[in-house]
């Protein structure tokens, strides 16, 4: 007979998913929040963005085909989200040369030091972003002024966040502007000005599978119920509410619980893992906003949580199939 | 509150002090540290707190450091040192590409083990070498390598310490230990196949058909023929290598040494003083028949 | 709808291609192979020699012991060899070779088609009957029918539940089978019910086969059968027994070593109900089934009644032959069956489907780097995880993949068939319960021979 035989044990069907196609869903529910933020700022964004994969793919490629003397694998698409979430955590007016660092920061140290794609234990962009800010305190928050593009329709904001003009006293939370929030036009990193279009993004993810939802729901949720008892506390009000929804629409709230903190790489394998993993994150960032040296603390968290997240995947384990707490 | 610590720690630490004898150290340092487990225990230490501990120390041996190491470390600790003859690891399967045609592809996980436990390979013969090299990963000083060419795993002798671990990875049982010969000779039947002589000749042109030819010219009574195929005992095979005359398929493969030539009459070509004589001997009882 | 609580994935079932295709009967073959281990347990001891001549439907092996089963000769003919062959997977097995000479049968057998549906014997007679018919389990394990009948000491069945879930993609037999011979099921359901001396018995159904839910309930109220049939949501591996346990009734099988009679269920195959009906009430042994033989580029897919040690290759040309190019020919559906070797080994009781894989479909996809996505462990339905259970095979440390609960998996390929990175999870998985299993039994068997 002419045919040749393939030989292989079961299964012999896959998922169309493939590491790259996850990638691209990634790359298309970001999507949306940059093309707010390009409403916003402008052309400048999509300046910083492109420098940001650029160097991204071209510091992955060098290291893999020179250092490591590898097969480039660029293919996987996963340098190309690295460039975006980097770029979503910078000002719009940052200079071209900080971005390149930080893009070295996070591929060269964050992630190819380790082994790349799959071994490296912290997300690499927030690694960049928060080497960035540590180095580079200054050019790292100041945001440019918003410009009303559509003609009349934003107020020129200044260029602190609403976060730190809470922080420093200068504004209250129910002064806040809520639906600016949701709508995204304040001052800010690239990334965070939007929740509307943030949260767009992760339901496209949910749909396309790429993500569950124990991770956002439980970064998300345990932020607001710390916020609702911190106002509480502090004797409720107008607070009450305020305070919870406003930490959830500012800053990197969003960017943080939908796309930085379910990175598969760093985040844990299991369900209950996630839910640990998430509330984990959601608690040290209030922690943070709140009471720490820094207006804004997701970053920080997520590393924080990063690091906790081979103990989590050796300690909390999927329920096991016939052990079930209702037992007959 | 440091100095307290320090106190503390100081009795914790004598407290616990595990009282070892010192001579193990030194025989641990007399062992190759290979790690291999060759020898049957988990490591060198192991092997060197037995060496230790026991009064008889005949039952133990180190492969890898042979008889010489053995002489030194029961030379150290007073004991009489093990004997064993070295031995090396041998391939027995002759299945080269050429010989031993493909008649499907594999497209699972390249690991004999798995392979193995799922079908007879990529060939007809369900007992030759698969090539995907569990005996390479098994091996810790690159004794063995698969060649790319023949698809079957090659021992380079120098390098084999005879720790046995490939034996246990090979789950088609192909290795063997053999007795190693000066100059890395050698004579064994390079196939295991337990097919009936026409199972085998079509699934490959090397295999060992089990006609016993070789059995009947053997002068020594080391070879045996059993389920269809012929085996011959390393500690009673003296070389004389008419078996490798004999053998319709070249199954017998014969290394280190020139083969006979066809007239058993003239003499071997160089053979070493001890081979001489036993293949005198037998061929001159071959004359008698 | 019901499902299984953990895990599970959605393939396309590709049914389409075959599922509208009514049962044939295949040509008489005019040689057979039967091997002597074709169900789990202890082969068969072979009852004739070479020279024997055998009738359709006689016994041609004995079980050997209580955990095997008896084996009948498919055709009537002259036994030509008792040997070594090889079988699809190019293994040795021990194999009965019949030359065909006419069709004669075994006179005590009924071969009309009038359905019977009185049984009076009692729970014995039926389960001797079903052992001596040589019927096993036909959805792929191959479980010896007889030995789930029989109830171990200390346990009481309480549910009988069918399995015509055939959550396999691409295969149709069993949806064929409830389709056209849906009397002769539900009567097989009655008798084993009587065996089992259970009140309720539940046909568990993925409901992407609407027609044969349908088909069950119309005879189940036209001639009044106490069974139920639970439509169930489509998702793989439903018919794997404690995964249909679960959906059927809510009820968690305990880790190994528990069995399902633990929780009060016994399950059969759908067809195997079939083979029950005509054991007992027409005493006919187990030489036939239905095969799909199906693929995208199978020019003529089928479903075939087929005689037990039918060349595999007679039904492929029956079905028009291989595509041209690359083929993988598996035998059973795509997420457990076993590719094959030798295309002319024979139909055994297990093989439910022959599936032929064609152009890129051969090939597993592209492996890469782990990115620890966690769909695997989504995917298993055991609740394990198998990146680390990979990791760990891969490293051979044993004693930590038992810990890690490595006797749970049922092989079902979810991990495998879900990860992203096209990683071999099963296969190292497979690896490690296949060593691990090993060292548990060596153990439990040190362990007795130390208690001597």
């Amino acid at each position: 007979m002419a045919n040749k035989f393939i030989i292989a044990t079961a299964p012999h069907m896959h998922n169309p998913h493939s590491t790259q196609s996850l990638m691209r869903d990634v790359i298309v529910a970001l999507m949306p929040a940059l093309a707010v933020s390009a409403v916003v700022y402008g052309l400048s964004v999509l300046y910083v963005t492109a420098i940001a994969v650029v160097s991204c793919v071209l510091v992955e490629f060098l290291i893999q085909k020179y250092l490591i003397k590898g097969t480039p694998t660029l293919g996987n698409l996963s340098a190309v989200v690295t460039g975006l979430l980097l770029a979503f955590n910078l000002p719009a007016n940052i200079p071209w040369w900080i971005i390149v660092i930080g893009a070295v920061v996070a591929i060269g140290v964050a992630k190819m030091t380790f082994g790349g794609l799959g071994h490296n234990p912290f997300n690499p962009a927030l690694v960049g972003r928060v080497f960035l800010l540590i180095a580079y305190p200054v050019q790292m928050t100041s945001f440019p002024e918003i410009e009303p593009v559509v003609g009349g329709i934003v107020d020129t904001f200044s260029g602190a966040t609403p976060l730190a003009a809470v922080k420093s006293g200068a504004m209250s939370v129910t002064d806040a502007n809520l639906m600016s929030l949701f709508g995204g036009f304040n001052a800010g990193s690239m990334g965070e000005l939007s929740a509307t279009a943030l949260l767009v993004g992760g339901l496209y993810m949910l749909w396309r599978r790429v993500i569950t939802w124990h991770i956002p729901v439980a970064v998300l949720g345990s932020m607001a119920a710390f916020a609702f008892i911190v106002a509480l506390m502090q004797g409720g009000g107008a607070e009450l509410y305020a305070l919870p929804l406003f930490h959830l629409l500012a800053g990197g709230a969003m960017l943080g619980a939908i796309f930085m903190a379910t990175d598969y790489v760093t985040s844990p394998m299991t369900p209950k893992g996630m839910l640990i993993y998430g509330v984990g994150i959601g608690v040290i960032t209030m922690i943070i906003r709140l009471w720490g040296a820094y207006p804004e603390g997701m970053s920080f968290a997520i590393l924080l949580m990063n690091a906790v997240t081979p103990l989590i995947n050796k300690y909390v384990k999927p329920r096991r199939f016939g052990v079930t707490t209702a037992k007959k | 509150m440091g100095v307290l610590s320090a106190v503390i720690l100081y009795f914790v630490a004598q407290k616990f002090k595990v009282e070892e004898d010192p001579r193990i150290d030194e025989v641990e340092k007399m062992l190759p540290g290979a790690n291999c487990g060759g020898c049957g225990f988990a490591g060198c230490r192991a092997m060197a707190e037995a060496l230790v501990v026991r009064d008889d120390i005949s039952a133990l041996f180190c492969p890898v450091g042979g008889a010489e190491c053995m002489k030194k470390t029961a030379a150290y600790l007073g004991k009489v040192a093990p004997e064993k003859e070295p031995t090396v690891a041998t391939v027995r399967c002759g299945g080269v590409c050429s010989k031993r045609p493909r008649t499907n592809e594999y497209n699972g996980t390249k690991k004999c083990s798995m392979a193995a436990a799922f079908y007879t390979g990529e060939t007809a013969c369900a007992y030759g070498c698969l090539g995907y090299g569990d005996c390479v990963d098994a091996c810790q000083f690159g004794a063995i390598k698969v060649n790319p060419e023949t698809g079957i795993a090659e021992v380079d002798p120098d390098k084999c310490t005879a720790c046995g671990a490939c034996v246990k990875a090979c789950p088609k049982g192909i290795i063997e230990l053999r007795k190693k010969w000066p100059k890395n000779r050698a004579v064994y039947v390079s196939c295991v196949s337990k097919d009936k002589g026409a199972v085998t000749m079509k699934a490959c042109k090397a295999g060992c058909i089990g006609c016993g030819k070789c059995a009947k010219v053997c002068a020594f009574g080391a070879i045996t023929v059993e389920n269809g195929v012929a085996y011959i005992d390393s500690q009673k095979c003296k070389l004389c290598r008419k078996c490798v005359n004999e053998c319709p398929t070249g199954a017998i493969v014969l290394k280190g040494m020139d083969p006979l030539p066809k007239e058993p009459k003239a003499p071997a070509a160089k053979p070493a003083a001890a081979e001489t004589k036993s293949a005198e001997k037998k061929e001159s009882v071959n004359e008698q028949k | 709808m019901k499902t299984f609580p953990i895990g599970g994935v959605h393939p396309s079932d590709n049914k389409k291609w075959s599922c509208d295709k009514a049962i044939e009967v295949l040509a008489l073959p005019d040689v057979v192979n039967i091997p002597l281990g074709q169900h789990i347990g202890a082969p068969a001891t072979a009852k004739v020699a070479k020279g024997d001549k055998v009738l359709t439907g006689q016994l041609i092996a004995e079980a050997t012991g209580f955990m095997s089963a008896n084996i009948h000769s498919p055709i009537s003919g002259t036994v030509t060899a008792v040997d070594l062959q090889p079988n699809a997977q190019g293994l040795r097995q021990m194999m009965i070779t019949i030359k065909r000479e006419g069709d004669e049968w075994m006179p005590e057998i009924d071969r009309s088609a009038e359905i019977k549906r009185e049984c009076a014997l009692d729970s014995a007679a039926i389960i001797a009957k079903i052992k001596d018919a040589g019927v096993v389990g036909m959805g792929g394990a191959t479980f010896p029918t007889h030995v789930k009948l029989s109830i171990p000491n200390g346990c009481k069945a309480e549910f009988l539940i069918i399995n015509g879930v055939e959550c396999e993609p691409y295969l149709t037999s069993d949806h064929r089978t409830m389709l056209e011979r849906g009397e002769e099921l539900l009567t097989g359901v009655e008798i084993l019910k009587k065996a089992l001396g259970v009140e309720k018995a539940i046909i568990g159904v993925e409901n992407n086969k609407p027609d044969a839910i349908a088909n069950l309930n119309k005879i189940i109220k036209e001639k009044k059968f106490a069974v139920v049939v639970e439509p169930l949501k489509v998702q793989y591996p439903q018919g794997g027994e404690k995964q249909l346990i679960a959906a059927v009734t809510g009820r968690e099988v305990p880790p190994p070593p528990a069995l399902p009679i633990h929780v009060g269920a016994v399950v059969c195959n759908a067809s195997t109900a079939v083979a029950v009906y005509e054991a007992v009430q027409k005493n006919k042994p187990l030489i036939e089934r239905v095969v799909t033989v199906t693929g995208k580029d199978v020019k003529n897919t089928r479903n075939l009644l087929t005689r037990m040690g039918t060349p595999i290759s007679t039904l492929l040309a029956e079905a028009g032959g291989l595509p041209e190019g690359d083929v993988k020919v598996v035998n059973g559906g795509p997420m457990m069956g076993r590719a094959m070797v030798n295309i002319d080994s024979p139909v055994t009781k297990g093989c439910s489907g022959i599936t032929v894989f064609s152009g890129a479909d051969v090939r597993r996809v592209p492996t890469s780097e782990c990115i620890k996505c966690a769909k695997c462990v989504e995917a298993c339905p055991m609740g394990l995880e198998p990146y680390l259970l990979q990791r760990l095979a891969a490293k051979q440390m044993w004693e930590e993949m038992e810990v890690e609960r490595i006797p749970d998996c049922i092989e079902c390929g979810c991990c495998q068939y879900t990860c992203p990175a096209g990683i071999a999870l099963l296969d190292y998985v497979r690896l490690g319960k296949q060593t691990v299993m090993g060292i548990i039994r060596a153990r439990a068997a040190a362990a007795a021979a130390a208690k001597k």
